[in-house]
């Protein structure tokens, strides 16, 4: 039997996802553009989709444009904002810890004469909110920093930094891919104007996102072709998937105090387990401000790589580093910025749980740990 | 059940070696090296993806290993200091030895596998006298591998298998075929992989800046200047062609002088040798004799082979002493030693015995 813990990947759809998904391909092929029956009564399944993701972030339906991801999100926030000020005149603050679709656009706008600042974190993985406030300048036109990091998990100060950003009349943008659905994220808690999340992180189908526009915010389209989502972004919409991600949204709405509850309790089992029944190991990342689903764990001088395909030949999925276009492994970039070296990076796992784990998997991934890692290690960090 | 890895390279061999294993009930593991590292837009991608097609229509787990950093410290960077002390690598011996049957077979053992697989021609058996372990050559002489695996030990050979040593090329594309496999058609890769297109000198130069030393002279055996070279890392003994000298015989390089930086060329008598210093041997029985034996020694992997003396001087280090003079005898590459279809070791070429 498989025991995923890769939540923090991708993730299964929820049963009642599946359900509105299926339902929706099999009975409604119209065309929310189309002005006739058909069309209706897709467009008013858009609409109840669209109503389900703003009132799981507090926000009005109007603020949210569906995308086909994050990635897509976050590089029309990016691009958008970039050009709105001119791409010469731009400077934009963001961490050294962002995913590669928040730092490809910066580094693909930097080459065009957009200035960039990196801030960088803390050996937590934290941002100091003072070092952002010190990077801001008079041209700073956009500040964007990841609600909470894929790897580590760590939760940035999201609400001080937006606070003043704010305050300095400049843009702040977060991709909240990771976080939402396993805490709370609320419009009129944060005052965000842009914000990027992902269907497949919280058990809804791959392939369909959205970006949030705090009203009356409206940016330029990045996908141009038609006046779907008011102009916003051009093309037939993903219906099925959007309704999918609505339902996942409404779920996650309901469930988000007690999931973080479940998550962290199977969370913590495996950490105290793992520091039971495995030598010389560490945490990595804050553990105060975390995501509770999230554990970034150093195997002192064990090659993660291997361990990870040791357990996956048990039937337990992890993750180690990022993937490069070959498949293989690299060390992450987001524990160097942390100040980790290669090797301690190379030796780290995340585990991240989700629906469908239960304690009995957590132990049995604690049986089987011990041995693995010391093989691995024995194979040592060549 | 007993797990072993097979070290997939997306070519047809390391294919259908997989599936045998998979089809004689084995649990099998697939692994691709990326050697090249994410740095470079080497072939490996594609080769990668074609390990892994392969991998899906047998059904077996599938993984690409990220050498990158290893492969360029102990493999690219002692190529190119080869040839700038004047030898012709090879690259692939140690690269077989080091990372297949050193890290691969680690990799391994962590995994829990009691054995690595390649897709190498060669066979392994058990000397019916000493019990030890013998490298032997492939029924497919045409595609006989031995001469890179020569660096073997026991505890090497005792976790390797080659389970196409007893076919031929055209039976494993036959079978490759047969099982449906992605790769059955691939053409076989002949270069360095490292060098795709054959361009040595300038694969030295970017492994290593502004280390090659320049332009030198042409000299003939008396030393009498014929021309300039434009580095000896452009040049291998026995080289003909890109001379830019013109004689009434054809010339031939017959050494390469990097303590002078010259190259010397002759006509093709001049490249004739009567012997080899050969260094960093293994023998592969572990023993080295203690007295001289004859064996038929390769100097390169496309030589027949030729009759020799050879006289131990240290467990490590021999004289080659060729029962009639060889042509070409080139540092850097490797000799190995056979007794009939068995290798016995074999070393490095350090310099050649007029």
């Amino acid at each position: 039997m498989q025991i995923y813990l890769d939540h923090n990947a991708t993730t299964p759809l929820r049963p009642e996802v599946l359900e509105a998904v299926t339902q929706c391909l099999r009975d409604e092929f119209g065309n929310p553009s189309s002005p006739h029956g058909r069309g209706a009564s897709a467009r008013a399944l858009l609409e109840r989709a669209r109503r389900q993701v703003a009132e799981c972030l507090g926000a009005e339906s109007d603020e949210i444009t569906f995308t086909a991801g994050a990635t897509e999100a976050n590089n029309m926030a990016l691009y958008a904002s970039v050009r709105r000020a001119g791409l010469g005149k731009a400077h934009v603050v963001t961490s050294s810890v962002e995913h590669p679709s928040i730092e490809e656009p910066l580094a693909d706008l930097e080459s065009g004469g957009c200035r960039v600042t990196r801030v960088p974190v803390n050996a937590d993985g934290r941002l100091d909110p003072d070092a952002v406030k010190a990077a801001l300048e008079p041209e700073t036109i956009l500040v964007s920093v990841l609600w909470a990091n894929n790897e580590t998990g760590v939760i940035q100060p999201v609400e001080d930094i937006a606070t003043f950003v704010k305050e300095r009349g400049i843009l702040f943008h977060t991709d909240a891919t990771q976080a939402l659905g396993k805490i709370v994220v609320d419009a009129r808690r944060v005052p965000f104007d842009l914000l990027s999340a992902s269907g497949h992180k919280l058990n809804a189908p791959k392939g369909v996102g959205f970006l949030y526009q705090r009203s009356p915010l409206k940016l330029e389209p990045h996908l141009r072709g038609g006046p779907q989502e008011r102009r916003r972004r051009g093309g037939t919409e993903n219906l099925a998937s959007a309704v999918g991600l609505g339902v996942a949204c409404e779920l996650a709405r309901r469930e988000v105090a007690e999931r973080a509850h479940t998550y962290a309790t199977l969370r913590d089992r495996l950490w105290k387990g793992i520091e039971q029944v495995v030598p010389r190991v560490r945490r990595n990342g804050s553990a105060e401000h975390c995501l509770p689903n999230t554990l970034n764990v150093e195997f002192e001088g064990t090659p993660g790589d291997i361990l990870l395909e040791a357990l996956d030949l048990e039937g337990v999925c992890v993750s180690a580093g990022a993937a490069c276009a070959s498949g293989s492994i690299e060390p992450s970039h987001v524990l160097s910025a942390m100040g980790h070296t290669p090797e301690q990076a190379r030796g780290s796992l995340r585990f991240s749980v989700g629906y469908g784990v239960d304690a009995e998997q957590i132990d049995r991934v604690l049986a089987l740990l011990p041995a693995r890692v010391e093989r691995a290690r024995s194979a040592g960090l060549s | 059940m007993s797990r072993t890895v097979v070290a997939m390279s997306g070519g047809v061999d390391s294919s259908v070696a997989a599936a045998l294993l998979a089809q004689a009930g084995r649990e099998v593991v697939g692994i691709t090296m990326n050697l090249a590292g994410s740095r470079s837009r080497c072939c490996s991608l594609e080769d990668a993806d074609d390990a892994r097609r392969v991998a899906e229509t047998l059904g077996i787990p599938f993984y690409v290993a990220n050498y990158g950093d290893a492969f360029r410290s102990e493999v690219m960077e002692a190529f190119a200091d080869s040839y700038l002390a004047g030898e012709t690598p090879i690259p692939c011996v140690s690269c077989n030895q080091r990372f297949k049957f050193d890290h691969l077979l680690q990799r391994a053992a962590a995994l829990d596998a009691d054995a690595v697989a390649t897709g190498h021609y060669a066979r392994i058996d058990s000397d019916p006298a000493t019990g030890k372990r013998r490298l032997r050559v492939a029924v497919d002489l045409a595609k006989d591998q031995t001469y890179f695996l020569f660096g073997l030990t026991q505890a090497q050979l005792a976790n390797a298998m080659f389970p196409l040593g007893e076919l031929t090329k055209d039976a494993v594309r036959e079978r490759a075929r047969e099982l449906g496999l992605a790769t059955a058609e691939k053409p076989e890769s002949q270069e360095i992989c490292f060098v795709p297109d054959g361009d040595y000198a300038a694969v030295v130069e970017k492994i290593r800046p502004g280390a090659a030393p320049g332009s030198g002279e042409i000299v003939d055996g008396q030393g009498r200047v014929l021309g300039t070279h434009s580095g000896i890392h452009h040049f291998t003994v026995g080289q003909r062609r890109g001379l830019g000298v013109s004689a009434a015989t054809p010339l031939y390089v017959t050494e390469v002088d990097a303590v002078h930086n010259r190259i010397v060329v002759g006509n093709v008598q001049a490249l004739e040798r009567s012997g080899a210093r050969v260094q960093r041997i293994n023998w592969i029985s572990g023993d080295a004799p203690k007295q001289p034996i004859h064996a038929k020694v390769r100097i390169r992997y496309r030589h027949a082979g030729a009759s020799a003396r050879i006289v131990p001087e240290t467990d490590t280090a021999a004289r080659v002493e060729f029962d009639s003079p060889v042509r070409a005898v080139t540092p850097g590459q490797a000799a190995v030693f056979y007794a009939d279809d068995v290798v016995l070791g074999g070393g490095w070429i350090a310099g050649a015995i007029r």
